[in-house]
């Protein structure tokens, strides 16, 4: 007998002929904050709960992303070559600050040397401080989020939901999902926490609206 | 109903870190005369459970999430074998493979195939409970492939020549000076000055791993959570290190023991809301990745599952250890539980320690091969009460207790004496002279609180696990016809 067979055979030796009814699971959790998408106090909640995970965060008006990304660069990279900053390719070109590279599937290691990353997400979770990369063009492939050391994700209002269910329901399972929440920490030693070890050290976050 | 009634094999001897050298109270009382782990233990974990409690309140509907995250495992294991199915399904039909391994030995064999057939000789892993239990790093070893482990802690351990002694803080038990020792002598080219600052021994972690990272071909890691509805994997973690390996390399391994597996996506809203703050006390850790197949383009274009048993449909067999399987990982019963604190993650010999690992451990094995675990609690229930999916960890160890007694075909000095004990106290006269009797050892004690550390054989069995107490002075039933005139 093949091991998938003796395995699946074992389960049901485990069980016995008179197996126990599946339990039924009565989701009577909160399924969803009370506040739609984009309320104003969750956008404060979302900002609470980032920066308490040494993120940073810097509020604009739709018109303005550009010029707010550019300046939370030079905040968290003082003065750069525009060409180390490279963009997922489903950016608007509206938030894109000059000079910066798209992605092209350029291979890792030269991805690594890029010093920062700006991308979209897909949704936010307030509750959480969550962000979500969906592999869309907008959030961008999961390496561009990774290698280089600073990471500018752009949230729209209208994307920030207040609790994980509400977050899960708006995305695609089949898709590849980073959920985000705070730069790359460690608590390992004596758990003093310290943030950045592999992935982005630091971390901004554009919120609009 | 017993495991070995219906013959399901339990984990095999010989592979594997399920069954430690000595028995538990044996290598508690090295730890315990350890004075420096005792201090980072106390640390460490009264750190973690303040960070839980805090979080945790945070929360207004912990109980029902607490209630769902139990039903929906209960509701798993009733219909295991279907999940499983419907899950390699998923995955097979979004570009993955899917593998059965009976046992550890067979696991090993297998991942050990899959890295020699992409050519590679080293191969880097995420943090993962399921490949320590089996002993893959040796397995592959063996094979002439190194196994670079990239969560730090973990790194701390490969490097120091250690064991784990926790499950989600593996190095709990090394301070930073300890740390910094283990880099000096360890790392290549690491600067000979590196102070003993947390933040400094982490950025040498980082460049001493980034160029694996970036050289990597092959990537194993575990599961937290399977969904069996979509195929959809998923593993939390804080570092980043295991977003490096399930994106970079081109072949990713996934080793899963078969009770990891969910029903449905939904199911995920309540585990990601229960594990991290279970867990490390976050609301949520740093980073969580979920990816179903392959996905071209983005991250590995050759992606295996490995589903193993070893052992555990031996313990789905025992339906009131069964729930032990429930287990997400979190640890939170290790940082409430007195016996942990004290004695250390090593003293329980199994990859699995503090009270979910001495019901796990026994169940996985058969209760003979670590019959010490089970008696390894004070029985307290701190850790049920913790417990995120609410397992009864204390009735699961009487269980195993009584399953342990039961199997003894000698009779015990333990038993002998409970049977002397219950006869005494069925007649009141006897009772009355074992009680002045008893009276003796106020002797032997010399007005110490307690008798001396060790008795005679066969006592001795008794008492080097346990203080026993000094008889008091005078009995109760003495004090109250004294009182009372009785």
């Amino acid at each position: 007998m093949n091991a998938r067979e003796e395995i699946l055979g074992r389960i049901r030796t485990a069980l016995g002929p008179d197996r126990p009814a599946p339990a039924e699971v009565r989701r009577d959790y909160r399924l969803a904050d009370g506040r739609p998408p984009g309320d104003p106090a969750l956008l404060d909640l979302l900002i609470d709960r980032l920066e308490d995970y040494k993120a940073s965060v810097v509020r604009c008006a739709p018109p303005d992303v550009a010029v707010t990304v550019a300046g939370a660069l030079r905040g968290a990279l003082g003065e750069h070559s525009p060409a180390g900053v490279v963009v997922a390719p489903g950016v608007p070109s509206g938030w894109r600050p000059d000079g910066a590279v798209e992605d092209d599937g350029r291979p890792a290691v030269a991805l690594a040397e890029h010093a920062a990353t700006l991308t979209g997400v897909s949704v936010a979770i307030a509750e959480t401080g969550t962000l979500v990369l969906d592999g869309s063009p907008l959030s961008g492939r999961r390496a561009l989020s990774l290698l280089p050391d600073c990471l500018v994700c752009v949230v729209e209002a209208a994307q920030v939901v207040g609790s994980v269910p509400e977050g899960l329901a708006r995305l695609d399972p089949l898709a590849p999902l980073t959920m985000i929440s705070g730069p790359s920490a460690t608590s390992d030693i004596e758990l003093q926490r310290v943030e950045g070890v592999h992935g982005p050290r630091t971390l901004v976050v554009v919120l609009v609206g | 109903m017993t495991a070995v009634f219906l013959g399901i094999p339990t984990a095999p001897p010989g592979v594997g870190h399920l069954r430690g050298d000595r028995s538990f109270p044996d290598a508690a009382r090295d730890s315990l005369r350890d004075g420096q782990l005792r201090a980072n233990l106390g640390h460490a974990t009264a750190t973690i459970r303040g960070k839980r409690a805090a979080v945790v309140g945070e929360v207004p509907d912990w109980a029902e999430l607490r209630e769902a995250g139990r039903a929906i495992k209960a509701a798993t294991m009733a219909r295991l074998d279907e999940h499983l199915i419907a899950l390699e399904e998923q995955v097979t039909a979004r570009g993955g493979t899917v593998h059965w391994a009976r046992d550890a030995t067979e696991a090993n064999a297998i991942v050990t195939r899959l890295v020699q057939a992409t050519g590679a000789d080293e191969v880097v892993k995420v943090k993962s409970m399921a490949t320590q239990e089996i002993g893959l790093n040796e397995a592959l070893e063996a094979a002439g492939i190194a196994a670079h482990e990239t969560d730090l802690a973990e790194l701390i351990v490969q490097l120091g020549e250690d064991t784990p002694s926790h499950i989600l803080v593996p190095a709990i038990h090394k301070n930073r000076a300890e740390i910094r020792e283990i880099f000096l002598r360890t790392m290549p080219g690491v600067d000979p000055e590196l102070p003993d600052d947390p933040r400094r021994l982490a950025m040498a972690a980082r460049a001493h791993l980034r160029e694996r990272f970036l050289r990597a071909r092959v990537a194993i890691s575990g599961a937290n959570f399977a969904v069996a509805e979509t195929g959809t994997l998923a593993v939390v973690e804080s570092e980043g290190n295991g977003r490096m390996c399930l994106t970079l390399p081109q072949t990713l391994i996934t080793v899963m023991g078969i009770e990891k597996v969910v029903p449905t996506w939904r199911d995920l809203e309540v585990y990601l809301q229960l594990l991290p703050r279970s867990s490390t006390g976050e609301r949520m850790n740093p980073y969580t990745s979920l990816w179903a197949g392959v996905t071209p383009g983005d991250g590995p274009q050759d992606f295996h599952l490995v589903l193993v048993d070893n052992g555990r449909t031996a313990v789905l067999a025992d339906e009131v250890g069964r729930e032990a399987l429930h287990c997400i990982r979190c640890s939170a019963c290790l940082n409430v539980c007195p016996v942990y604190e004290r004695a250390g993650g090593h003293a329980y010999g199994s990859v699995y320690p503090g009270p979910i690992g001495a019901v796990l451990s026994p169940q996985l094995t058969g209760v003979e091969d670590n019959a010490s675990l089970p008696y390894a609690s004070s029985l307290c229930g701190a850790c049920y009460d913790v417990c995120p999916v609410a397992i009864d960890i204390p009735s699961i160890l009487v269980h195993l207790r009584a399953e342990h007694v039961e199997a003894q075909t000698r009779t015990t000095p333990e038993a002998l004496a409970f049977r002397a004990l219950s006869t005494a106290m069925s007649h009141p006269r006897l009772w009355r002279l074992a009680q002045r009797a008893a009276g003796l050892g106020r002797f032997l004690a010399r007005g110490r609180p307690t008798l001396p550390a060790t008795l005679p054989p066969p006592a001795s069995r008794w008492t080097r696990s346990r203080d026993l107490p000094t008889p008091p002075a005078e009995t109760f039933t003495q004090a109250w016809a004294r009182e009372h005139g009785g």
